[in-house]
């Protein structure tokens, strides 16, 4: 029986050849703006705006991205040390190596923040019988429904007077605060055996020992796919970033993409220099991380 | 007895204590940063308000205005021809994509499943300025391969013709999101229960009769899942407008999203851009529901 239906399953029809040849041919069609990004790149000027396209450079030459790293400079970083006021100044870069810096942080503390967060909620909704659990949950997934987007004003105003706007924090915080983490962290904590939790209470282990050394370890795979899930969308969050940084020292890399394209609209090749600099960083994340990925996305959907 | 009861008592305020001890810090960042700015939106958009100026109160005048804005009508009609395109579309590719995928072998499978989520992850920005240069009146790809294949005999100004804008903005809203439901998919076929199945095929049923009777039947809720976050996703496209077309030629490319931009960050209409996320949100609260009844009414039986 079971033999007979793997045949049948692995059997090849007319159907199944021309869908995967159909689906290899798309694949390829997908792979194509990539594949524009990162040759325009690296095209002269006189091969970007030809009117007959040139699907493969005749020489690769690299002034895109030299015009694209001369343009402008900026400090490395600036910290400021808080209640002293004294701002720590790295040595001055190309512009677009201080919006990758921005955008790394950006996306860096965001996930940190986030998988702290929303394990310990996680944990706490899934595992912890108290008074309000069921209420806390159900506004969290009204939350998750809701448009995120219509947010942004009101966040504007509130952030201004909080005097975070045109900060990191600014962009940071609201994606912290998006209870999606909370959710898949739920998910996850729902398979840490009751038993475990009980028997570290018996021996008389505290709350937070029992949580880092017994639920921590447990929840990992979740935590793994939290966090690649939030550095991606953090990079990517494009909207959240144009309406909360508006100064030079504080745009991302989308951003800065934006800014090249509004200010030089047909200097394409400068403009894809930009692109390959925002996408190739985080498709290597993506394409190490894959795995987690994938499964942060399917354990998010499970009860969705 | 007694003693058990009281036990369980401290245990009980033990557990509240402890739980919202755990729930505080994610608290802390989903009021603050999420549930009070919601709050403010309702609350803001019953104002006449901008910047350097205290708030007056107008009561409904904002929703009133937004009926009779010719724009924001405009707005709202391609906001639902992008959704009405986009999702059904959407969901049916991503379905036929992943019912070839997941009968592929380990490394080709997630090969393709890796393909089709790339749009996604380079990011609206990247994704949409390589577009912009394929959509190009004079070096756009698009223009050269119509031409040699013989479709088009004059260059066309894609984006800058109020006939093909939105059209060409689909095409990309489209390749960015099918890469999620994609991998839901993949999942939810390789989940269906083998037995149904096996015994349908002992009964003499066609591969076709297979599918549909069995398989989208157990599939259903993921096509719910993916029918509403498709949804949201499209009532929310911004980026690709912003970047391409900016709500041009003369307001034919603009969504809602984009207007709430336009009003509240050009304009400093903060109230009237409220008043339009507020009935976006219930757009979207009703487009949600409607596929929920639908979903249900198509699995119960």
């Amino acid at each position: 029986m079971k033999n007979n239906l793997n045949s049948g399953v692995h059997r090849t029809t007319p159907y199944k050849v021309i869908s995967v040849i159909l689906l290899v041919f798309l694949a390829l069609l997908f792979l194509f703006p990539l594949y524009w990004i990162v040759t325009g790149s690296f095209k002269t000027m006189k091969e970007i705006n030809s009117a007959t396209p040139v699907w493969w450079p005749s020489e690769w030459v690299t002034t895109n991205y030299e015009k694209l790293f001369s343009r402008q400079t900026a400090n490395l970083f600036d910290i400021t040390i808080p209640f002293v006021g004294k701002t720590i100044s790295g040595p001055e870069v190309p512009a677009a190596i201080r919006w990758l810096v921005n955008t790394v942080w950006m996306s860096v503390a965001a996930m940190i923040f986030t998988c702290v967060t929303a394990t310990m909620a996680g944990y706490a909704l899934a595992k912890k019988r108290f008074i309000g659990r069921k209420l806390v949950f159900s506004i969290i997934i009204c939350a998750m429904a809701l448009p995120k987007q219509v947010i942004l004003i009101p966040l504007i105003r509130e952030m201004s007077g909080l005097e975070l706007y045109n900060t990191l924090w600014a962009v940071i915080f609201p994606i912290v605060g998006w209870p999606f983490g909370v959710f898949l962290m739920k998910q996850f904590s729902e398979t840490i055996p009751g038993e475990m939790l009980e028997a570290a209470r018996m021996d008389g282990a505290s709350e937070i020992k029992t949580f880092l050394r017994i639920v921590v370890p447990l929840v990992k795979p979740g935590i793994g796919a939290l966090a690649i899930f939030t550095f991606i969308n953090s990079w990517n969050d494009y909207f959240m970033q144009l309406i909360m940084l508006s100064s030079n020292s504080t745009l991302t890399i989308p951003l800065g993409i934006a800014k090249l394209q509004s200010e030089n609209s047909t200097d394409y090749g400068l403009i894809m220099a930009g692109a390959a600099l925002a996408a190739v960083p985080i498709l290597t994340v993506f394409i190490i991380f894959q795995k987690y990925f994938t499964q942060g996305i399917t354990m998010g959907a499970v009860k969705g | 007895m007694g003693k058990r009861g009281a036990m369980s008592r401290a245990l009980v305020r033990r557990e509240t204590i402890s739980g919202y001890l755990f729930l505080l810090p994610s608290l802390i960042f989903f009021v603050g940063f999420v549930v009070y700015p919601m709050f403010m939106c309702i609350f803001t958009s019953f104002f006449d308000s901008t910047m350097g100026r205290s708030d007056i109160f107008v009561g409904l005048a904002n929703y009133k205005e937004l009926f009779t804005d010719p724009i924001f009508l405009r707005a709202l009609k391609n906001t639902v021809i992008i959704v009405v395109v986009s999702v059904p579309v959407t969901c049916a590719f991503s379905l036929w994509a992943a019912s070839v995928i997941y009968k592929l072998q380990g490394p080709l499978r997630s090969a393709f499943r890796c393909i089709f989520y790339l749009p996604v992850v380079t990011g609206s920005v990247a994704v949409t300025v390589v577009w912009k240069w394929m959509y190009n009146n004079y070096y756009g790809i698009f223009n050269y391969l119509g031409k040699a294949v013989g479709i088009l005999d004059k260059n066309i100004n894609w984006l800058g013709d109020a006939n093909f804008a939105l059209g060409c903005i689909i095409l990309i809203l489209l390749t960015t999101s099918v890469g999620q439901p994609i991998v839901l998919y993949v999942s939810a076929l390789g989940n269906v229960d083998h037995s149904l199945v096996e015994a349908a095929q002992v009964d003499g049923a066609t591969n076709l009769q297979v599918f549909w009777k069995i398989k989208w039947a157990q599939i259903m809720p993921t096509t719910l899942y993916i029918l509403i976050i498709t949804t949201i996703n499209s009532f929310q496209c911004f980026a690709l407008i912003q970047l391409l077309t900016s709500g041009g030629p003369n307001h034919s490319t603009d969504t809602i999203m984009y207007y709430i931009y336009y009003e509240a960050f050009k304009l400093f209409r903060y109230g009237y851009g409220n008043a339009m996320g507020v009935i976006l949100a219930i757009i979207i609260a009703i487009f949600s529901a409607l596929q929920f009844r639908l979903a249900k009414a198509d699995t119960s039986y």
